[in-house]
């Protein structure tokens, strides 16, 4: 059978008759046991997968498919709540978590007869940028510099949902974005990433990370996969208050990919002489390509999001420190016994938590203290609204931004930066999208002088995923990159 | 006034709001299940776990805020209460900090035979916490979250009490008007309402006093003596030179006495903000009007009606509309009956049983229809009222309706003048000698005619008509 099948490819098999989902399930557990090295998975859960693939091929034969999509194997990252399965956060202090609930987003997946091949690598709950930070270790990006055999970073936080597609593991998988936690791993690994807009997919049994900008979404390997895994997963759900009360769309049935009379903004704060010449380049190059297919270019104006990373390192982290206090060894989770409820808390929550999680809670406790709040929060909320504004009034001229997604390609795990800020400006042109609470997709366009991927980034306004998939489809069929990683894992 | 210093007195009342179901979660908030049994994935805080928004809780916030002549904001918002302890799964307390559901308001309390206004600063919806016990292992604590997000409303007092009656009278008020509400219980005991005082004392034309928070009181009782108590150590220090520390306090029920629970220094810094897991909480004008409109009568209005209608006393009256059940028993038993009669009946007959026997009317052993039932038959003559406490007596013992004990003891008075004219005539003609001397002007005779009579009908001869009998009898 062909290697990296997609989604598409993975149900046309299938609904002819020339695999099943039994077939399409072994093969991609075999990938996962030869892909140990790069530390995708947190827990598999082969047993389980291969039964509901046995239901799955079933209900095939009875022509009760349940949609689709039905069979095609999927990976989840591992912050999203599994019934009977274990969920971690990739955090020690949830290492013995297992929910007696599914997401309601792993429950659509369920629904739709997806089959879960098991629980994806992360950065300790969804902070990092690096993957560096899960108690379960870094995940090794499929990617390699051709100049270097270093082992790369996969981006972060689903790091482990970006490699594993990347790396042929699964055929997509669920991750989620607080700050560009979808779109940087994905850049870094040559996959589609789409993070939605704030309120299109419930956040109930997600473990919250910042929930006014945690939005989970699909990491996939084609623009059509991103909108077939998104239409499953969106849609409003009364347990979440922040969901939208919007209708569902069939994003994928409506996909085309024209964009003529097209307007694409290009925000002249984004340009930047620190940019490596590889990816302004893969920047211009995608903007000819859009003129050449008929869309206009218009320069922007987003003079707030300069402020946009401290903004985002002082909401994210405020949000965290409160979602964070559940996690006391009181409920669940692992606990340290202490001589009384003080020193069992420290003891639990010095051991549970790595240290970035401890450096955000710290943060995030700082800023909401009184006599800080208002010069910290309050404010770190109103460049929040004055970024949103920025976003409202440029999308009044244009249908569709334009940036890279990462201001650097895949770097190596050995390498990362000391100090942490170094480390945030990952996020510079992600974290904006978050705190305005807009769509954007990061979809792979060329490979930098070492041969690595660089994803750029498209952005549309509230509830406009169906024309941001258009032009993503758009760029994606007209460059025609094909980003598949050598598989230097496979013995 | 305490030895020439004056008080100022601002309370702080937790009232459960009663619904079915907890603010957040549809988990169950019935009271005394086992432990743990009522707690849902949201209560207990799981990961990935979301609140929702109870209506019914928002509803029953605007409806007090309405019965505490409060302002209903439109918009409001709830905040994180961010601290750590075994009972709060969350780790936080969500609740409204900056903007409450119900702003300023006022009720009238009655001070010194005066009505007074106390003004109400705010009314707020928030979160329960789960309840830690300690005695149930002599190393382990348990925690059972069955209270864990039960909604709470928290009404705050301006500081306008100037005497512990004047407190009392006001946590009374308030619990009374939401009891006319059904928005919260009332019940005390189980801790459905509690209050938090804050006391302070200072010389009259002075600044106000440094002040102090007791916390916790749940009984009117503990309320009172906890401010008088509080007041003297406020007093004692500084007359004593000394200052008074703003701190929380406690109130132990068996000393009589407060003691220090932590200081203003050692307060949390609750890092309040607000939630986002929630949305800021809109409440349509269209809405807090349908509300407005179905409120039923409250206290002071239900008193002067009961004025108005019944020609009842302001004190009676007062007495009677403090409570729903009491104002709603008088109700049932007044209707169509003579008021004057009812009121003493109700007042003086059946509240002296329920204190003795130390009963809520609720628990009352007569139902209004029976104690409607005895006092129309004092109205008709049919008893007197001397036979009617004896009846009523045994209809608290039996719980037998007034007419099945008339009857089963043939009590029933003889009014029927046809009956008693044969016993006057029968007295008449036995005693010729005593209706001569009654004749020739021995006036005091009457008495003995009465008691004669009386006796021949088992004293069961109605004495008005007998009287009168009598009279034209003998007077012919």
């Amino acid at each position: 059978m062909k290697r990296n099948l997609n989604f598409i490819e993975a149900s046309s098999l299938l609904e002819a008759n020339e695999t099943t989902s039994v077939e399409l399930t072994k093969i991609y557990l075999d990938n996962i046991k030869e892909a140990e090295e790069l530390n995708c998975f947190n827990t598999i859960t082969a047993e389980q997968a291969l039964d509901d693939a046995e239901k799955s091929d079933l209900r095939r034969e009875q022509g009760k498919l349940k949609s689709q999509f039905d069979g095609i194997p999927i990976g989840v990252k591992d912050l999203f709540c599994t019934k009977n399965i274990k969920t971690t956060a990739s955090s020690k202090i949830l290492s013995n978590f297992v929910p007696s609930y599914d997401s309601a987003v792993t429950q659509k997946c369920i629904d739709a007869g997806l089959i879960s091949l098991g629980k994806l690598n992360c950065d300790e709950f969804a902070m990092g940028s690096t993957n560096k930070t899960s108690y379960y270790g870094p995940v090794t990006n499929p990617w390699k510099s051709n100049k270097s055999d270093a082992k790369l970073v996969p981006g972060g936080s689903s790091g482990g949902s970006a490699a594993a597609v990347a790396a042929d593991l699964c055929i997509a998988s669920l991750g989620t974005d607080t700050g560009g936690s979808i779109r940087q791993p994905a850049s870094f690994t040559g996959t589609v990433g789409l993070k939605p807009t704030y309120g299109r997919v419930s956040r109930w049994g997600i473990i919250a990370f910042a929930s006014s900008l945690d939005q989970a979404g699909p990491i996939t390997k084609t623009v059509e996969d991103a909108a077939a895994l998104f239409e499953i997963i969106a849609g409003h759900d009364p347990k979440d208050s922040t969901s939208s009360i919007k209708e569902n769309e069939s994003f994928f049935d409506n996909l085309n990919s024209s964009v003529k009379g097209m307007k694409i903004g290009i925000p002249r704060e984004f340009k930047s002489d620190d940019l490596p010449a590889s990816t302004q380049k893969a920047w211009d190059d995608c903007k000819k390509l859009l003129q050449n297919n008929d869309a206009k270019l218009i320069d922007i104006s987003l003079p707030h999001t300069m402020d946009a990373l401290p903004t985002y390192y002082i909401i994210a982290p405020a949000e965290a420190s409160s979602n964070l206090a559940r996690y006391d060894g009181v409920k669940y989770g692992i606990r340290e016994e202490g001589e009384n409820l003080i020193e069992m808390y420290e003891k639990t929550r010095s051991v549970g938590f790595g240290d970035e999680v401890k450096r955000r809670i710290l943060i995030g406790t700082y800023v909401l203290s009184s006599g800080y709040y208002d010069a910290y929060y309050i404010k770190a909320q109103k460049i929040r609204s004055l970024i949103k504004n920025d976003f409202n009034q440029a999308f009044e001229k244009v249908d569709a931004i334009l940036t890279p997604s990462t201001p650097s390609t895949a770097f190596e795990i050995e390498n990362e930066p000391n100090d942490p800020v170094q480390t945030y400006l990952n996020d510079i042109f992600t974290v904006p999208i978050n705190l305005a609470g807009i769509p954007a997709i990061s979809i792979p366009f060329a490979n930098d002088e070492n041969n690595l991927p660089i994803g750029l980034q498209l952005i549309t306004n509230s509830f406009e995923e169906q024309k941001l998939l258009n032009i993503a489809k758009n760029v994606q069929d007209t460059v025609n990159y094909e980003s598949v990683p050598k598989n230097w894992w496979q013995k | 006034m305490i030895n020439g210093w004056e008080l100022v007195i601002g309370i702080e009342i937790h009232a459960q709001v009663k619904s079915k179901s907890k603010l957040f979660s549809s988990s169950s908030t019935e009271f005394g299940s086992g432990p743990n049994s009522q707690v849902s994935l949201v209560d207990a805080a799981m990961p990935g776990m979301l609140p929702v928004i109870n209506k019914f809780c928002v509803e029953q916030a605007v409806r007090s805020g309405i019965g505490l002549n409060a302002k209903i904001n439109n918009k409001s918002i709830f905040d994180r209460k961010n601290y750590f302890y075994q009972d709060l799964p969350q780790g936080y307390q969500i609740s409204q900090f900056k903007d409450p559901i119900v702003g300023n308001g006022f009720i009238e309390i009655e001070s010194e035979g005066q009505s007074k206004k106390i003004g109400i600063e705010r009314l707020h919806l928030e979160q329960d916490a789960g309840k830690s016990l300690h005695d149930q292992d002599p190393n382990l604590t348990f925690v059972d979250l069955n209270r864990s997000g039960i909604a709470l409303m928290e009404i705050v007092s301006m500081p306008d009490m100037k005497s512990p009656d004047e407190a009392v009278e006001y946590v009374k008020k308030v619990r009374s008007i939401l009891r006319y509400l059904d928005t919260c219980d009332g019940n005390m005991e189980q801790g459905s309402l509690r209050a938090d005082v804050n006391v302070s004392v200072n010389k009259p034309g002075d600044d106000l006093g440094t002040r102090c928070e007791i916390k916790n009181l749940n009984s009117f009782k503990y309320i009172h003596s906890a401010i008088i108590y509080e007041a003297k150590r406020q007093i004692k220090l500084i007359e004593s030179g000394e200052n008074i520390i703003q701190e929380t306090r406690l109130y132990n029920i068996d000393s009589g006495e407060t003691r220090s629970m932590r200081s203003k220094e050692d307060a949390h810094d609750y890092r309040y903000f607000p939630d986002p897991d929630l949305l800021p909480l809109i409440l349509e004008d269209d809405w807090i009007k349908k509300i407005r409109s179905s409120i039923p009568e409250l206290p002071d209005q239900k008193k002067e009606r009961f004025i108005r209608e019944y020609s009842l006393s302001e004190y009676d009256s007062s007495v009677i509309v403090s409570d729903k059940s009491t104002s709603d028993y008088y109700e049932k038993v007044v209707k169509d009956r003579n008021p004057k009669l009812v009121t003493t009946w109700v007042t003086s007959e059946l509240f002296s049983v329920l204190n003795k026997k130390n009963l809520s009317i609720d628990e009352s052993p007569i139902s209004p229809n029976h104690l409607g039932e005895l006092i129309d038959n004092i109205d008709s003559g049919k008893i007197s009222s001397r036979q009617a406490k004896d009846i009523f007596e045994e209809m608290c013992e039996t719980g037998e309706s007034a007419n099945n004990i008339i009857n089963e003891k043939g009590l029933s008075q003889i009014s029927d003048e046809g009956e008693l004219e044969k016993l006057v005539d029968n007295v008449i003609s036995s005693n010729p000698e005593n209706v001569e001397k009654y004749k020739n002007g021995k006036d005091k005779l009457f008495g003995f005619f009465v008691g004669e009579a009386m006796k021949l009908s088992k004293g069961k001869a109605n004495p008005k008509v007998l009287n009168e009998l009598l009279k034209s009898k003998l007077n012919t």
